[in-house]
């Protein structure tokens, strides 16, 4: 196990290396720098502040340089908020992202998963059918659209819950977390659904039904361990993709999150915090893999490590 | 296990309808626990004058030396006291730290008074000195102030700038004491005083507790650490959240600020902006969903505020390029766009049709009449240019930045030169970074840009278009243009000034470097607490004149 760990965490490094080096020659390559403006700065004050920046030297140079000051765990300056550092953005914004994740993913695992059971202890009946078709839907609603609709019906018409904000008031989690889990619900309920019909076909199912048991004690006892393990599998990259997509919720309902920090360093060519942002979505994003392979291997003795290797 | 309990009794116990009721009245209760009436920020803000604005995009900073952006100067008029300010009714000069000034007969030195109650939010004094140090830091050539050439009069400014001089105490800006402080000019400076009001001072210990006098982003402007002179202090910058400021006990007018607090809210998606203002989260935000005002203007128009501001829409065209080399081919095209059309139905904000690079200010420069709208003229102009209806004419492309409202400007202008001169065009959008990279790289027809102005005079609209400036991007030039603006942003009789202003002004429209579309306004959505809000064209107010109230 720990030498299987071992080998991934490894793995992560190239993988980390080349997503810096692409990111950083995309970074460079695309036209406009972190410094135009409508007004075109003399080229002595561009000259200064290309200096203070280290954007004066060879790109090669300072490539390395960036490299050396990560290696350190030095991210840089930000360039477009000068008086902070990406790390202090980062940590300032890593609150509200997580916790706005965590609630997705747990509105999500709640909805997806009774959705999908209900769907697959009743397959090809209106339960099935209603269950399965909301989740399409949330599957083809972007989040962009859901939002709002949920903020003109919730916040605005009825006036049961705010439509912005973060940590200001008790409520203010319920729009955007809904928001961003149904979309993740929806895959799971039809995920759930997969894995359930699949085991509960299996003949071990049918013993335990000759046995004489409930019906609900089979389901949740026997099949949900490994009808479940497609979401384990999902949860991983479902997370990350929760972490590092919600900028959209973010903008919508004005939380102070990275994932606004990120879109927004694209458009103002704050290169360190591009790269900054990036590299830690990349770590993220290694890890809950890395946590999701573990789980799954886990639930399925199976999976061997051996084999993955 | 519960949840297993839960549904294994579900299942056993109770019939499907039932459960569908359970699951309703789960719901309702749900729903019911989250149908608790806070009470909205204007209610409360209201009655303890906490005003909540909506404010744009994330300050870069709050040094007020190196940034140069809208929301930041908002705060920073909040925190920081120049020498003199504006009264918003009528935007004379007023006085702020300096009680009086006084110019020379020459117009060569400029000394100001300053009064001897100003003092820091640390309890200092704000002296003469204070101002020197300022300008120092702002003309340092390591600061990298990007409004710096704007100080070049100044004597020996630009050397200083550029790096040429070294000795600050050479440069006209001194302090004979602690309490009067004298401009020297290099060359005569007609709007020193309307470009020197509201420069903020900065305090020296504060500076140079955090770094160098040339330092830029050090950790000066993190509230517990910064020292204003303003109306009111940093409290609180939660980044991408919010920004708090509260009464500085140590203001010198504070007889007259009646507000407790700002509480600035970063909000750059104008949909959630308008969203909070509609719950009552913000007093007033600035800027609308273009969809959004013929419905407020309808159903609530004693929220909504639209007034013009000193600024213009325009395409600009690239002079370079053939057929828009010509002349005549670029009076055709300006001639056959309908303005009117254009602010009724695409920007719907009570926009003015602009037939000058100049919007008209009531209370000083009048532009003259442009080329005003008419097809027929066109046509005939595009055929003396050898394209008779249209023929043979190459397609071009319309340059915007990416932006809903930006494009369908495009679009309609797009159909006018179709209709009425038969011209083809394609649409291309970029973003904002890439299109000021294709504006400089010159690779472009027609593009749209806007210029709105800190000072109303028409000298930095001009002169933006002079040969040499850095945001002439048409490529268009003319000497005789370039002399006539020269000599007119050097001319303190204004009766002159103006009439020079007028004959470049001809020039440039007769030349057609650019298509004027129309003159902004400001949109605004305030709530009807907020009282002591003027509308002016520099879109310029005073928090110490802002109170909350309800009737």
């Amino acid at each position: 196990m720990l030498k299987f760990i071992l080998f991934r965490i490894l793995q992560a490094i190239p993988v980390l290396l080349i997503v810096i080096t692409v990111t950083f020659a995309l970074v460079h390559a695309a036209p406009g720098g972190p410094f135009d403006s409508e007004k075109k700065v003399s080229p002595e004050i561009l000259k200064n502040l290309n200096e203070r920046y280290n954007l004066n030297a060879p790109v090669y140079e300072e490539y390395l340089d960036y490299l050396s000051s990560l290696l350190q765990g030095d991210l840089g300056p930000s360039f477009k908020y000068v008086n902070r550092s990406v790390t202090e953005m980062i940590l300032t914004g890593l609150p509200s992202t997580l916790e706005l994740g965590l609630y997705a993913i747990m509105i999500a695992l709640m909805i997806g998963i009774s959705a999908g059971l209900l769907a697959a202890v009743r397959p090809n009946t209106w339960i099935d059918y209603v269950c399965m078709s909301i989740s399409m839907l949330g599957i083809c609603l972007p989040s962009f659209l859901m939002g709002p609709l949920l903020v003109v019906v919730f916040g605005i018409w009825l006036e049961w819950l705010p439509v912005s904000g973060w940590g200001d008031s008790r409520w203010d989690w319920v729009l955007p977390s809904f928001t961003l889990g149904f979309a993740y619900a929806a895959y799971i309920a039809r995920l759930t659904r997969g894995g359930m019909l699949e085991i509960l076909s299996q003949d071990f199912i049918r013993t335990a039904r000759a046995k004489g048991l409930s019906e609900a004690r089979i389901v949740l006892k026997h099949a949900l361990k490994g009808g479940l393990l497609p979401v384990v599998t999902f949860l991983g990259p479902a997370f990350a993709g929760l972490l590092s997509g919600s900028f959209i919720i973010e903008t919508i309902f004005q939380i102070p999150g990275i994932g606004r920090l990120y879109v927004q360093a694209a458009f103002n060519r704050d290169y360190t915090m591009i790269m900054g942002t990036t590299i830690f979505f990349s770590v993220l994003i290694v890890v809950f893999n890395l946590l999701s392979d573990i789980i799954a291997a886990t639930l399925n003795p199976r999976i061997s490590y051996q084999a993955k290797q | 296990m519960v949840y297993m309990k839960m549904i294994d009794f579900l299942r056993s116990r109770v019939s499907i309808r039932h459960r569908f009721y359970l699951f309703v009245l789960c719901s309702a209760l749900l729903c019911g626990g989250c149908n608790q009436q806070q009470a909205s920020n204007v209610d409360t803000g209201t009655q303890n004058q906490i005003l909540h604005l909506g404010n744009g995009t994330e300050p870069q900073d709050l040094d007020p030396q190196t940034v140069t952006g809208e929301p930041e100067r908002n705060i920073i008029l909040a925190l920081f006291e120049g020498l003199i300010s504006r009264n918003p009714s009528n935007l004379e000069l007023v006085p702020a730290v300096a009680e009086t000034w006084e110019a020379s007969a020459d117009q060569m030195t400029y000394t100001f008074h300053l009064r001897k109650g100003a003092k820091w939010s640390n309890g200092d004094p704000v002296t003469a000195r204070d101002f020197v140090y300022t300008f120092n830091r702002m003309l340092h050539p390591l600061l990298a102030n990007e409004y710096a050439t704007n100080y070049y009069p100044i004597l020996n400014a630009e050397k200083f700038n550029r790096g040429e001089l070294t000795d600050f105490s050479q440069v006209g800006v001194k302090a004979s004491d602690d309490y009067t402080l004298v401009f020297t000019m290099e060359r005569e400076w007609p709007l020193f005083f309307e470009a020197i009001s509201d420069i903020p001072p900065v305090h020296q210990d504060t500076i140079e507790k955090f770094g160098k006098i040339s330092d830029r982003g050090t950790e000066w402007t993190r509230p517990g650490n910064i020292v204003s002179n303003g109306p009111f202090v940093l409290d609180e910058w939660v980044p991408n959240k919010i920004i708090k400021v509260s009464r500085n006990r140590q203001y010198w007018d504070q007889g007259r600020v009646k507000l407790n607090g700002i509480y600035f809210y970063p909000i750059d998606n104008s949909t959630t902006d308008e969203r909070m203002f509609r719950t009552g989260q913000l007093h007033m935000i600035n800027g609308l969903p273009v969809e959004k005002i013929a419905e407020y203007q309808k159903e609530q128009p004693e929220l909504i505020h639209i007034y013009p501001i000193y600024g213009t829409y325009y395409y600009l065209i690239n002079t370079t390029r053939p057929p828009l080399n010509d002349i005549r081919v670029r009076k055709a095209l300006a001639m056959s766009i309908d303005r009117n059309q254009i602010v009724t139905n695409v920007t719907k904000g009570g926009q003015i049709p602009a037939y000058s690079l100049n919007p008209p200010d009531p209370d000083g420069y009048h532009p003259l009449p442009g080329i005003e709208y008419n097809v027929e003229n066109a046509r005939q102009l595009l055929a003396e240019a050898g394209y008779p209806d249209g023929k043979d004419f190459p397609a071009f492309e319309i340059m915007y930045n990416t932006l809903e409202a930006h494009m369908q400007i495009a679009q309609a202008i797009q159909q006018m030169w179709l209709t009425s001169l038969n011209i083809k065009t394609t649409l291309v959008n970029q973003e904002w970074k890439v299109f000021l990279d294709t504006l400089s790289q010159k690779e472009f027809g027609i593009a749209r840009m806007g210029s709105i102005a800190g000072i109303a005079d028409p000298g930095d609209f001009l002169d933006s278009y002079t040969t040499s400036s850095g945001m002439n991007h048409t490529s268009w030039s003319n000497a005789e243009y370039d002399e006539l603006v020269k000599q007119a942003i050097s001319t303190s009789n204004r009766a002159k000034r103006f009439s020079l202003f007028q004959q470049a002004e001809a020039i440039f429209t007769d030349e057609v470097p650019l298509i004027p579309i129309y003159y902004y306004t400001k949109v605004r959505l305030m709530s009807p607490d907020l009282k002591g809000w003027k509308d002016n064209i520099l879109d310029y107010n005073l928090y110490k004149d802002i109170y909350l109230s309800r009737e």
